[in-house]
């Protein structure tokens, strides 16, 4: 009678204990975020005290006067973001169009799995080669041909000096990176077009590229636009494939073909060393990059679940 | 809708049929050219003692990279050992309790805005909270950084793998009396087992060649990693860009080449083997 009496005195306190255990568990996604937000805005102190605003328009880098600003590690940011999005999206909404729609099943599979296994390549492979093949390639070829052959070093944006580093590059490589993430949204969105929809445009007389632009594109462009912004949230927090191509030097972005930083690149390259005011300056760029990333992330989320929730309804 | 021509419209077509494929054959070839550097390269510093002896200081020609393969053997380890757990109880949380609720959209939301922090940042996060406490870079908060990486996508996955699991097999299992903790392990994760291993796997593969989070965390050094809690561990990938980018020596680049080339199989042939075991398990 003990035996059972003790059995009985509370048989919910084991399951009551693993609901706690795992709703612990899972609200740690939100407490490490808000903790990630709340370290680094406390660590940035002593930089957003001493700068303010200023930081934040300021274009100096000065160690030895110890003068810091994140302007050209910000506006860097933006360039790469920015050169890798107009590279990528096009490309890989052409590369998607053509592996669902049109291309036949024998290429489209393998084509599709090699795309998905270059999305695993770690960034410093990507870093690596650029650095020892694709600088010295832009280098003795690509940039000579844009620079001189076309006479683009006339425009203000293109600049007349090259060596194979810069934004041009970094940028190049980044929507290397990016493209297999946006390149497989792309095709989810491209499949999940109902195929009544391109056999009845078909059964109008209506040839490959009208049924993609006119049905599948229309249809989808809004699953296409959450893709971009998954993209934009890689490229701009991406470290490893850019610190290696970039150049890294502090000035702001002249050219296209000239050196310059992103953020990513100038924590990865100053944080080790850094001290005192510029620690808290590294930190505040840090938190500048986080809220961006937030940003981009909390509205493609957003975006996406409008959309899930409105395709659910239908 | 504007009127034109048969022969602009089929044009049209072909212009872009000639394009996708150029595009499409760019892009595998520009795969090709990556892998095959790596390949080539790599090969070159592949022999015997490259794998066992451990990384030496500038200037010395000899050595391998034993180190940093173990380091970052033991650093992943790590982080699989704290990341994990976590990961999956909280899976289990929003696929067991919390479906269609308030509360679970928003774990489900941050999960998914986490896995969105450039990887860079948790190195920062873990330098404020574990470097700078204690005073000293180790290999456990290179663990730490990486299983902040690791458990949102476990977390996401663990969950998706368990609404796999039919419900009747639930409420079986609940109705012969088994309490909720016991039918939730022994019933609906063991249905659901090749699932999560390979959601783990996927995790481990995701964060087994980062290198942002281990510059200011594990940092890297010239000795074996038994000294994992306190000191700077010797890895794979801060050792790559350590001879890549600050070191004038070919020999140096070869071996950083074939460091690049060891962490590339390791990645892909997970990768791949994720793909098969579940393509497998999805066709029965």
């Amino acid at each position: 009678m003990a035996i059972l009496k003790k059995q009985f005195v509370n048989p919910e306190l084991p399951d009551r204990l693993f609901r706690v255990l795992t709703a612990g568990a899972a609200w740690l996604a939100m407490l490490l975020l808000v903790g990630l937000v709340g370290q680094l805005f406390y660590c940035a102190m002593p930089a957003v005290r001493r700068f303010g605003f200023r930081f934040l328009v300021a274009s100096e880098w000065d160690p030895v006067n110890n003068i810091y600003g994140a302007l050209p590690a910000v506006t860097g940011t933006l360039v790469t973001t920015a050169i890798a999005i107009v590279i990528a999206v096009p490309i890989s909404f052409i590369v998607a169009m053509y592996l669902v729609e049109s291309a036949p099943h024998w290429l489209s599979v393998p084509i599709s799995h090699t795309l998905d296994l270059l999305a695993a390549i770690p960034s410093i492979i990507y870093g690596m080669w650029g650095l020892f093949v694709f600088v010295p390639f832009m280098q003795t070829y690509i940039q000579p041909l844009l620079a001189d052959r076309l006479g683009l070093k006339h425009l203000a944006f293109f600049g007349p000096e090259y060596n194979g580093f810069g934004f041009l590059t970094a940028g190049i490589i980044l929507a290397l990176m990016i493209l297999p993430f946006i390149c497989a949204v792309m095709r989810d969105v491209f499949r999940l077009v109902p195929n009544v929809l391109r056999e009845s445009a078909f059964g109008a007389g209506a040839t490959h590229w009208e049924v993609t632009y006119d049905i599948a594109l229309k249809y989808g462009a809004r699953g296409l636009l959450g893709a971009v912004f998954l993209g934009l949230g890689r490229a701009v927090g991406e470290t490893m494939a850019i610190l290696f191509v970039i150049g890294n030097v502090q000035n702001l972005p002249r050219s296209l073909f000239g050196s310059g930083t992103t953020i990513a690149a100038t924590l990865a390259n100053n944080f080790g060393e850094a001290e005192g005011i510029l620690k808290s300056s590294l930190f505040e760029l840090g938190l500048i990059l986080l809220l961006t990333a937030l940003g981009i992330q909390v509205l493609a989320q957003l975006w996406l679940n409008r959309i899930r929730k409105q395709m659910g309804e239908q | 809708m504007k009127r034109r021509g048969m022969f602009f419209r089929k044009a049209l077509n072909f212009t872009v049929k000639l394009w996708s494929i150029f595009f499409v054959a760019l892009a595998v070839t520009i795969i090709a050219w990556v892998l095959f550097t790596v390949f080539r390269s790599g090969l070159k510093a592949f022999s015997w003692t490259f794998f066992t002896e451990s990384t030496k200081p500038y200037g010395i020609p000899d050595g391998g990279i034993g180190n940093a393969l173990l380091g970052t053997l033991f650093i992943t380890a790590g982080a699989v050992i704290i990341g994990v757990p976590p990961g999956i109880l909280g899976g289990i949380y929003l696929s067991e309790f919390a479906q269609g609720r308030k509360r679970g959209n928003i774990i489900r939301f941050s999960a998914n805005v986490m896995m969105g922090i450039p990887s860079i940042l948790c190195g920062l996060f873990i330098y404020a909270l574990l470097v700078y406490t204690t005073k000293h870079f180790s290999g456990l908060a290179g663990s730490a950084a990486l299983a902040i990486i690791m458990f949102p996508v476990v977390l996401r996955t663990t969950e998706d793998m368990l609404q796999m699991v039919p419900d009747s097999l639930r409420e079986s299992a609940l109705a012969l009396g088994t309490p909720r903790w016991r039918a939730t392990f022994s019933v609906i994760c063991r249905a659901a087992k090749s699932g999560l291993i390979t959601g783990v796997l996927l995790a481990v593969a995701r964060v087994g060649g980062e290198t942002a989070p281990l510059l200011f965390t594990a940092l890297w050094s010239d000795d074996w990693p038994f000294r994992f809690f306190t000191e700077p561990t010797a890895n794979l990938t801060v050792t790559i860009n350590e001879y890549a980018t600050n070191s004038p020596f070919d020999v140096m680049h070869t071996r950083a080449w074939g460091a690049a080339l060891v962490i590339s199989i390791a990645i892909l042939a997970l990768n791949i083997f994720c793909r098969l075991a579940f393509k497998d398990k999805k066709g029965i």
